[in-house]
């Protein structure tokens, strides 16, 4: 028998996150005592500063809570704007926006992948240590991640905190010969993005499973980001309207960060959730390469994730080509609609790198806030976290795991969720 | 790119440079991230030591510290303090940092307790006044912008590493976008902070057919009366003027002379 271990870790303000976390573990004679995940980034009270504001500074000002998915904040606040006023977007409308949703969703994934998380599997410090030994890696991530960016900027007039996106549409049309470059390139990247998935297949990740509930968009014909339906693995469906009662925030003493819960105790969302909820609606070829990374749903490894995000790289991708090709198969058509602000409320559900983005604002008849709520994918993440950190600890202190293996760990644990704790906290 | 530089056959040391945040949404930092095709020789002209974002290993021997984010925490003043003494140059980097950017948007109610309220409830939470870094220590160097321009933080970083000055331009928005080739978004009806607002962003915002949204505070010589004027002229609404002077915090005190 090994000697029940002690160990006593404190890692301050977590690295390569997104974000001011503390992760606190005290093990006694074997025995986990402690476990926690703290958020402790300073508060920014966006949903205070919204009120009293004009309808168009909505998506100007909540791109500015996260600079990630800066994308996803500016599509939520539209579409919870339009919601409000009674519009509905355009189909071209609807293809461009899902279209820069995509080079969103492909930048975050590479450069969380690529510069975040593959440093611990390679045994480096960070990406730049990477920049010597894995010269040919890091060429191929500041490839596609040059790609996704080049696209947000083609699209959205700007990589992060887009300009050209606002509430009725699109400023301006990108340029269609611009387009079909981008569609060419996008091609190109796909084998890129196989040896992505042979690099990250080599990688051996950590046995760990923890039942719980999975929350997303609901797929309805395609793998959804924008608007629709919401369920749990659990088997809860709401309409985007009654997110709350997807969320249930809370607050613990311990986190700046608000805390949400649904039929367990704890909830995950993110790109696992998703592949795990609407697994059928994935691009062939994204599925394809889930075989190969041996994911398949229902996982409950929350490492997984990582390969969900890879899965999800493919997936956006081949549907940005096709959704160049509808796009460049009819003619531009009208790129704004004029905007008519009425009294009410609208609800914007966006999934994001990291999981389902919520916002809501209240108007009154001149299209000015009275009311705003925002609830970040990490945020309903945070109680996972917490919950599978409290597991894993426990099981590698019954293996007899040295505090260094524990520490690392737990580290390459929290890192696998892609926490955004800026964005959490807001 | 040559990598070592000599100066009378002596090895000269990059600088240590080190990234750090308050209260931000990482954009700025993101941004240097986000030049893959010059990413890597931007790595080669100085020595990152500390960057949290990315890096593992921290370490408190730098020269040049650039910070993002703007003060709004007691904790942040003293962390704010510690990088001032440590670094012999400090760089606020992005408009959070330079004038507290949509932060301080929160400044505008009288009421801290009701602000905290009304996201918070009544669970306890510490905050205070959003303020920019200069009420606190001194900034050897601002990089303007929400989000900065990654080509003009290129530029100011080798400049900053062969010890070159740094100068901004002193002209607004306008002149870029009228080199550019742009249509007057007034022309258009719609409002734009250009004539007042300092350029350096070749117009990024107009160049799309977006007015300007003034993030990169106010040019030299920039009058608001003359704003107010052109904002009359075409019937833009005062309130749609102020939403965005206020917007990023630059134009705080140049507002507080004009009659709301
Ligand atoms: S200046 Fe803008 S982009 Fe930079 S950290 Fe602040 S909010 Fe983000
Ligand atoms: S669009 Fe704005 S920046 Fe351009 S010329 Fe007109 S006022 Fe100046
Ligand atoms: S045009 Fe105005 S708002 Fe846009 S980036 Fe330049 S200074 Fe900032």
């Amino acid at each position: 028998m090994r000697n029940a271990i002690n160990c006593d870790i404190k890692i301050k303000h977590l690295t390569r996150v997104e974000g001011h976390g503390n992760i606190r573990i005290l093990i006694k004679d074997g025995q986990v005592k402690k476990a926690s995940w703290d958020v402790v980034e300073t508060p920014r009270f966006f949903e205070a500063i919204l009120v009293g504001k004009q309808w168009e500074n909505a998506p100007v000002l909540c791109g500015r809570i996260c600079g990630i998915c800066s994308i996803g904040h500016t599509l939520a606040s539209i579409r919870a704007t339009e919601k409000a006023f009674g519009m509905v977007p355009s189909m071209q409308t609807e293809r461009l926006r899902l279209l820069l949703k995509h080079m969103e969703t492909l930048q975050s994934h590479i450069l969380h992948l690529y510069f975040l998380i593959a440093p611990d599997f390679l045994g480096a410090d960070s990406a730049i240590e990477l920049i010597k030994t894995h010269t040919e890696e890091i060429q191929r991530a500041a490839r596609l991640k040059l790609l996704a960016n080049d696209g947000g900027d083609l699209v959205g007039g700007r990589r992060l905190h887009p300009i050209r996106t606002v509430v009725g549409g699109f400023t301006m049309l990108p340029d269609r010969r611009k387009l079909a470059t981008l569609r060419q390139r996008l091609y190109a990247a796909l084998p890129d993005l196989n040896k992505t998935a042979d690099l990250f297949g080599s990688f051996t990740i950590p046995d760990f499973f923890r039942e719980t509930e999975f929350v997303s968009l609901q797929a309805n014909g395609s793998y959804p980001f924008i608007g629709g339906q919401l369920m749990s693995s659990d088997g809860v469906v709401k309409e985007e309207e009654d997110y709350l009662a997807m969320t249930n925030e809370y607050m613990v003493d311990h986190s700046t960060s608000k805390w949400s819960k649904l039929s367990r105790k704890s909830m995950a969302v993110g790109a696992l959730a998703r592949v795990n909820n609407n697994f059928t609606a994935l691009h062939p070829s994204a599925r394809e390469i889930a075989g190969q990374l041996g994911l398949q749903p229902i996982s409950y490894n929350p490492f997984m994730n990582n390969f969900a995000q890879l899965v999800e790289c493919v997936h956006v991708v081949q549907d940005s080509i096709l959704l160049i090709d509808e796009l460049l198969g009819s003619d531009w058509q009208e790129s704004r609609q004029q905007v008519i602000p009425i009294a009410g409320h609208g609800t914007g559900a966006v999934e994001v790198p990291r999981g389902i983005l919520y916002h809501w604002y209240q108007f009154d008849g001149d299209g000015r806030i009275t009311k705003a709520d925002c609830v970040i994918p990490t945020s309903q993440n945070n109680g996972n976290i917490h919950h599978d950190i409290k597991a894993m600890v426990q099981e590698l202190a019954d293996q007899g795991k040295t505090d260094h293996e524990i520490r690392l760990l737990a580290e390459m644990l929290v890192r696998a969720y892609d926490p955004c704790i800026s964005c959490s906290v807001h | 790119m040559q990598k070592i530089r000599t100066y009378l056959g002596i090895e000269i040391k990059y600088p240590k440079t080190a990234f750090f945040e308050l209260s931000s949404c990482e954009g700025c930092q993101l941004q240097i991230l986000n030049k893959e095709a010059t990413l890597l020789n931007f790595l080669d002209l100085v020595e990152i030591v500390n960057f949290r974002e990315v890096m593992s290993n921290r370490s408190n021997d730098y020269e040049i510290a650039f910070v993002e984010g703007s003060v709004t925490r007691a904790d942040e003043v003293t962390q704010l303090l510690e990088i001032r003494q440590q670094a012999k140059t400090l760089v606020a980097l992005g408009s959070c940092a330079c004038f507290g950017g949509v932060n301080q948007l929160k400044n505008r109610f009288q009421n801290l307790e009701w602000v905290k309220k009304e996201v918070y409830g009544n669970h306890p939470i510490e905050t205070q006044e959003v303020r920019p870094l200069s009420d606190f220590v001194t900034v050897d160097f601002s990089i303007y912008g929400c989000p900065v321009k990654k080509e003009e933080v290129e530029e100011i970083v080798t400049n900053l590493v062969l010890g070159k000055s740094i100068e901004h331009p002193r002209y607004p928005v306008c002149m870029e976008c009228t080199a550019n080739g742009n249509i007057c978004l007034f022309n258009l009806g719609e409002p734009c902070l250009g004539p007042v607002t300092r350029a350096g962003c070749d117009a990024w915002c107009p160049n799309n057919r977006m007015g300007c949204w003034g993030c990169r505070g106010p040019a030299d010589d920039a009058n608001l009366r003359q704003l107010q004027k052109i904002m009359d002229d075409h019937n833009i609404p005062r309130q749609a003027m102020f939403d965005r002077l206020e917007c990023f915090g630059g134009f705080t005190s140049a507002m507080k002379e004009m009659d709301r």
